[in-house]
């Protein structure tokens, strides 16, 4: 975990010409070199280049052993248009790490904050399953575990795999007996456990259209910085004022 | 007269038992027999915390007032009011911990509460409140009649604050449009104030069957209550319907002509306000009828709490993102199941085991206040 030694990226994996994946773990490692309150995590979804496939959606399941009724990531999908003209668009869903989230004020425990690098966070240990943060959410972007799991009803009981440990947030635990993460509202978080050993987050490094974008803000070599500067960047719900730090491609 | 007490006892007795089976239900299953999800995060139980609050401040808002501004024909009925505001603040809040994901940290409300939430808020005001009304008990025992009236002038701001932040608590946020109006804790208030006096007229009923002034004077105040009430109520529909264009349009039509169309229209207005009204003008100094009013006015209202707390989440904040992905706790439909209901059982049946214990353990009902020709139930 902490203090592991993250091994060197390729030569050449900062040059702009570089593949995306390759660049972006650049940027982080650029990144995590500095404090964390000078790192601005921002993710930047490109809805022109995604294709539907979902394998955000299920890569960030299986990293983070997500259950039945806990999604962190869903993609939209929305037709558009009647026979012949139809066209398609989807739409990833990730939490926003609002700058002005409403899921934070509402918590009466303060179990669910902002991190200095404007990840909000949910201390599992502490979070007494009220769910009001999931109401206060405009995004519908948080899930209530119920302490369900996929196979209970298949023969043999519960799988391996789904007892397996998560490590959100830096803290391995594995789901059993009404243990925390089981009663709490759980969020995507971009997978800060990853970031900190100096990778990209699971739906990052999955997508297959090279759709998802992530990095540091505040870097202005980083290609989120880059793509921050488009034209064609929009938030979810400007209106709601929660000043989102996940931006669309249009 | 002996038979009907043999047939509530039964029925107390049913209720209570399949109470405990969906307590067991709690305990082992923690929510998962539960049919609120992820979208719908709030149900049956929620509704049942918000009504018992209710009650808890309209009934003791009954006894400050009867006591403060000295209305004789009420008076009576100050301990017996308090004692119901007493268990119904205590049911609520059974109701509201078997809510919560993780029971054993609800006392961290208090240990580390976050003061910009309005539930840390409700959980110091509930708190505070209980612990009035224990101090109101002592010195009402000790015969102190000026620290009572002091707590009564006290817990009038308080009674009014709790149900009104209780309101508060689902109308700021602003991410559900149903709640986030400024009327919303407004209506909570006045809801406090129409169940817990129809309680009280019900109450009042069984224990003083022969005052027809008191009873004169408690189906007056549960009628005008009523009707302030609607006023509200066509207030809040009204001006989001009038012109048929708006965003709330769909989301009020669902309660007023959806798949539950009948909780709003038979269940409140109807046995709620419609027959309480009538059966009050009907006979304004009959015990049973202004009992039965009362009762029906004061047990439907959990269908108006229903009604502000699924419709306000059954819309999807974004388009489409119940499809997205299929989970039977991602959707927007929601009906309370029925280990639900035994719950909800289990709190009723503790609510009038409670009552019932009140009034056959505690001196509720003042000896110089029953006459020669009376006979306290």
């Amino acid at each position: 975990m902490a203090g592991t030694q993250i091994p060197p990226l390729p030569a050449g994996a900062d040059q702009p010409d570089v593949d995306l994946l390759l660049r972006m773990s650049s940027d982080l490692r650029r990144a995590l070199a500095k404090p964390l309150s000078e790192r601005r995590w921002v993710m930047v979804i490109d809805l022109r280049k995604c294709v539907g496939c979902h394998a955000c959606t299920v890569s960030c399941i299986a990293e983070n052993k997500l259950p039945p009724g806990v999604v962190y990531r869903p993609v939209i999908e929305e037709e558009v248009g009647t026979y012949p003209h139809l066209s398609k668009t989807f739409m990833p869903r990730p939490c926003m790490q609002c700058d002005n989230p409403p899921c934070v004020p509402v918590c009466p425990v303060e179990a669910t904050y902002k991190r200095p690098d404007g990840i909000v966070e949910v201390d599992y240990d502490a979070c007494i399953g009220c769910r009001y943060c999931i109401a206060a959410c405009p995004y519908n972007a948080r899930s209530f575990d119920f302490g369900e799991f996929y196979t209970s009803d298949t023969p043999g009981g519960v799988q391996a795999y789904e007892k397996a440990p998560t490590f959100e947030y830096g803290k391995k635990r594995v789901r059993d007996h009404e243990e925390s993460p089981i009663g709490n509202a759980r969020k995507c978080h971009f997978c800060v456990h990853k970031l900190e050993e100096g990778m990209l987050p699971a739906c990052t490094s999955t997508c297959i259209g090279r759709a998802t974008f992530f990095g540091d803000a505040n870097d202005p070599q980083s290609l989120v910085h880059e793509l921050l500067g488009k034209p064609n960047l929009r938030t979810l719900k400007p209106e709601a004022g929660t000043k989102p730090r996940v931006y669309y491609l249009i | 007269m002996k038979a009907a007490k043999y047939i509530l006892g039964a029925l107390w007795a049913v209720a209570f038992v399949l109470g405990l089976i969906g307590i067991y239900q709690r305990l082992t299953n923690g929510h998962m027999l539960a049919g609120y999800g992820s979208y719908v995060v709030w149900g049956l139980w929620v509704a049942a915390y918000a009504y018992f609050v209710g009650l808890s401040a309209g009934s003791f808002l009954f006894a400050a007032l009867a006591n403060v501004l000295n209305l004789q024909e009420l008076k009576p009925l100050t301990r017996p009011a308090l004692w119901t505001s007493f268990v119904s603040i205590a049911v609520a809040m059974i109701g509201v911990v078997l809510d919560l994901g993780h029971m054993g940290r609800s006392f961290s409300l208090f240990f580390r509460p976050n003061l910009s939430s309005m539930m840390a808020w409700m959980g110091i005001l509930y708190a505070v409140f209980g612990l009035l009304l224990v101090a109101m008990a002592w010195f009402m025992y000790k015969q102190n009649e000026g620290m009572v009236k002091a707590l009564f002038m006290v817990g009038i701001p308080l009674a009014i604050a709790f149900p009104g932040g209780g309101g508060a608590l689902f109308a700021t946020l602003s991410a559900k449009p149903f709640w986030h109006t400024p009327l919303t804790p407004v209506f909570f208030v006045v809801g406090a104030f129409v169940s817990g006096f129809a309680l009280i007229a019900a109450l009042a009923a069984v224990l003083w069957p022969k005052r027809t002034e008191m009873m004169r004077l408690l189906g007056r105040l549960v009628t005008v209550l009523i009707a302030v009430e609607l006023v509200l109520e066509w207030a809040e529909y009204s001006i989001p319907l009038w012109y048929g264009v708006s965003p709330e349009r769909d989301l009020l039509m669902q309660v007023l002509a959806g798949q539950y169309w009948w909780v709003f229209w038979i269940i409140h207005i109807a046995l709620g306000c419609v027959v309480p009204i009538a059966l009050i003008w009907w006979r304004p100094k009959s015990a049973a009828t202004v009992g039965t009013a009362g009762f029906l006015a004061a047990a439907t209202f959990l269908a108006v709490r229903l009604n502000i707390v699924i419709p306000g989440q059954v819309t999807p904040e974004l388009q489409g993102l119940e499809n997205a992905f299929r989970d039977s706790r991602l959707t927007f439909a929601y009906a309370p199941t029925t280990h639900e209901w035994l719950v909800m059982a289990f709190l009723v049946s503790v609510a009038f085991g409670l009552l019932w214990l009140g009034f056959r353990l505690l001196p509720l009902i003042d000896s110089k206040e029953v006459q020669p020709n009376e006979r306290a139930a």
